[in-house]
């Protein structure tokens, strides 16, 4: 399992965002994305999980590896904690939750609804969901938002747990987790440049 | 796939899934249309197949907004769509799922409502029967122009544009078969143009309707 | 020290598909539009006048059959203008060009507003000889059914803010929608034998209307040709800017 990004460039609404960016992710290391508002970290995210095609470069080790948990969780409100993790478990063709349910503390909450929790709650929740995939690529986007300080440190220690089995992660967050052998990636210096259309969608137009 | 299939039933079911609006709009619209054209039971008669069949048309329309905006609003399509399962099954499915909801409801109440237009005796048969071979389609297609406007803020209208014209051919055999079965005609061309406009979508739509989702997630 | 190898232009597809760049198919376009617009004009004057003044009334429907050199044309260029976006829309997909898709877009219009005239003469033919505005005759009925699925591809562009996400679905749609249509052409054959009269042009002469008509005819139908191609150009040329502005503004905005 590893991940190698080559001189990526992608896009949002067909406008260059970030170009040439190239790393490489092996089994457990953590790769920190970092960058102010609007500099094309989701967007980064989002091509490399396979949502939107990348303008040019190559992302080689992605093809059904990864577990991408953006701003929203894909919560039902009207589905129990156990149902709405069952359900993912069973998309990714699995069945054991109970693991999940433990490292997120969500045992005493099986039984509610999802629409019934905290946000910082839906948030564990949320996360619990990428134990439940089995993928050993994690791709997150702001996995911190409206979690208090107990449960960063929980998020942390999962994220080293999955580590140490062999896993990888990739995380756009503003805070430090902890996590010691984090690598860096600030993406700032990778933004394109207005002048810089190549591919874009717009380029024919100029 | 099972798995989607039991979510979508189980979200539908439970409160606030809209199980029954379909089946309650049916209802009114059957009632209302011998209030707007007259309670002559013979010109009720003549029109009744047509009426519940588009009756069940709009009814099935009505719900389609539902099928995809809810798990677009809350990210399980960006999910699924990184998950394992391919983007054709999954839309078929949900497909599935809102015939099971909406469409199979339908079918069921509609001899019922047939009593209220006076549906003539031999009618009931072939209305449930094109009904039950008609209303597939008409949740598959209706799921493609659900992928379609997805991303359109209060698409509801919108999709109702696109997807009427697309259910003439359906429209038009199925309710063929239910008007020629209420006077006793041979039914069986109709029967066989509904089934296979059916098959043929079942089969080829979800293709049309993941590569839409798929520019709409982008 | 390593030497570096000078990048390769990319290359400039050549003959046909060159005019799939913009500014070469607004150069193009700008310099055919003015003979275009004439040559249409020309068409349109002499068909229309020659068939209006200078062709005898019909034995059975007398002057009433002289609409047929806007009814006719019209309708033609209706059902081509649609089969015009589906190959636009499908050089989209395939090809990606932008020109394609805009062409596919600026078409629309047109096409709607060649169904409407092909369906208010209809209807005015119709009342003399049906005594009828309108029945649900196949072809009117499939006519309107065509109407309706140009406003749904048009309503479809209008909805969607990102151009390229735009044309991605519309082509999408205007694919499936054409399936629906041959379909809803058949389904309609099939739910109502009709009145209208047969093809008023087809190889087989017996069936086709009497020379006096048909030459002037024939050049009604150029002229509705050349003025649908001088419409769609024309138009495509404003998508094209409108879209040149966009993407400057972007460019200025990110400077």
């Amino acid at each position: 399992m590893s991940l190698a990004v080559t001189d990526l460039c992608v896009a949002r609404g067909g406008v260059p965002v970030l170009t040439g960016i190239s790393f490489d992710l092996a089994a457990g290391q953590v790769l920190i994305l970092r960058g102010p508002n609007g500099s094309g970290k989701t967007t980064l995210l989002r091509t490399l999980a396979g949502l939107q095609p990348p303008l040019s470069g190559q992302i080689e080790g992605a093809e059904d590896q990864i577990a991408y948990a953006a701003h929203s969780d894909g919560l039902k409100s009207m589905l129990s904690v156990d149902e709405n993790l069952t359900f993912w478990a069973q998309v990714f063709g699995r069945k054991d939750i109970d693991a999940a349910i433990e490292a997120f503390r969500l045992g005493e909450l099986r039984r509610r609804l999802a629409g019934t929790l905290s946000a910082g709650q839906k948030r564990r929740l949320g996360l619990a969901r990428l134990l439940v995939t089995g993928r050993p690529i994690w791709m997150l986007d702001e996995p911190t938002v409206s979690l208090d300080v107990d449960a960063v440190a929980m998020f942390a220690r999962a994220v080293r747990a999955h580590l140490a089995q062999g896993g990888a992660a990739l995380i756009a967050t503003h805070i430090d987790l902890g996590l010691d052998d984090a690598q860096v990636l600030d993406v700032g210096p990778f933004r394109a440049s207005p002048e810089d259309l190549a591919g874009a969608s717009d380029e024919a137009f100029l | 796939m099972k798995a989607l299939l039991a979510r979508d039933l189980a979200l539908a079911l439970r409160a606030g899934g809209g199980f029954g609006l379909g089946l309650a709009f049916f209802l009114i619209v059957t009632v209302l249309v011998p209030l707007s054209v007259g309670p002559q039971s013979e010109l009720l008669a003549r029109i009744a197949p047509g009426l519940l069949w588009l009756g069940a048309l709009l009814a099935c329309l009505l719900s389609l907004d539902r099928l995809l905006a809810l798990d677009w609003e809350d990210g399980t399509l960006d999910l699924l769509a990184t998950s394992p399962l391919p983007l054709e099954a999954a839309l078929s499915v949900k497909a599935l799922a809102h015939w099971i909801t909406t469409g199979l409801p339908l079918v069921l109440a509609a001899p019922v409502l047939g009593v209220l237009l006076n549906l003539p005796a031999p009618g009931f048969f072939w209305l449930v029967i094109s009904l039950l071979l008609g209303t597939p389609a008409l949740s598959v297609i209706g799921s493609f122009g659900a992928a379609l406007t997805v991303g359109v803020k209060r698409g509801g209208l919108l999709m109702s544009l696109l997807v009427l014209p697309l259910y003439v051919p359906t429209l038009i055999f199925g309710a063929e078969v239910a008007r020629r079965g209420a006077v006793g005609m041979e039914t069986q061309t109709p029967l066989l143009m509904l089934a296979g406009i059916t098959l043929g979508v079942i089969a080829i739509m979800p293709f049309a309707s993941a590569a839409a989702l798929r520019v709409n997630l982008r | 020290m390593s030497v570096t190898e000078p990048k390769t232009q990319p290359k400039r597809p050549s003959g046909f598909w060159s005019y799939a760049n913009p500014v070469k198919f607004l150069a193009l376009s700008e310099r055919i539009l003015p003979t275009l617009w004439w040559l249409s004009v020309i068409c349109l004057a002499v068909g229309l006048i020659w068939g209006f003044f200078f062709t005898p009334d019909d034995f059975r429907q007398g002057s009433t059959v002289k609409i047929i050199y806007l009814h006719v044309p019209s309708a033609l260029m209706a059902i081509n203008a649609w089969f015009m976006m589906l190959v636009a829309s499908l050089i989209w997909i395939v090809r990606r060009h932008h020109v394609s898709a805009l062409a596919a877009k600026a078409a629309a219009p047109v096409g709607v507003v060649m169904t409407l005239i092909a369906l208010v003469t209809g209807a005015i033919w119709g009342q003399p000889m049906w005594g009828t505005w309108w029945a649900w005759d196949p072809r009117l009925t499939s006519f309107l059914i065509l109407f309706l699925f140009y406003l749904g591809y048009i309503a479809l562009w209008e909805a969607i803010e990102d151009p390229d996400t735009a044309a991605d679905l519309t082509s999408v749609l205007c694919l499936v929608g054409s399936v629906f249509a041959v379909l809803s052409r058949y389904a309609v054959n099939f739910w109502n034998q009709g009145l209208h009269q047969g093809a008023s042009l087809s190889l087989d002469k017996e069936e086709n209307v009497a020379d006096v008509f048909y030459f002037p005819l024939l050049v009604a139908i150029a002229g509705f040709v050349l003025l649908f191609l001088a419409l769609v150009l024309y138009r495509t040329g404003t998508e094209i800017r409108l879209r040149r502005t966009r993407a400057l503004l972007a460019r200025e905005a990110r400077l």
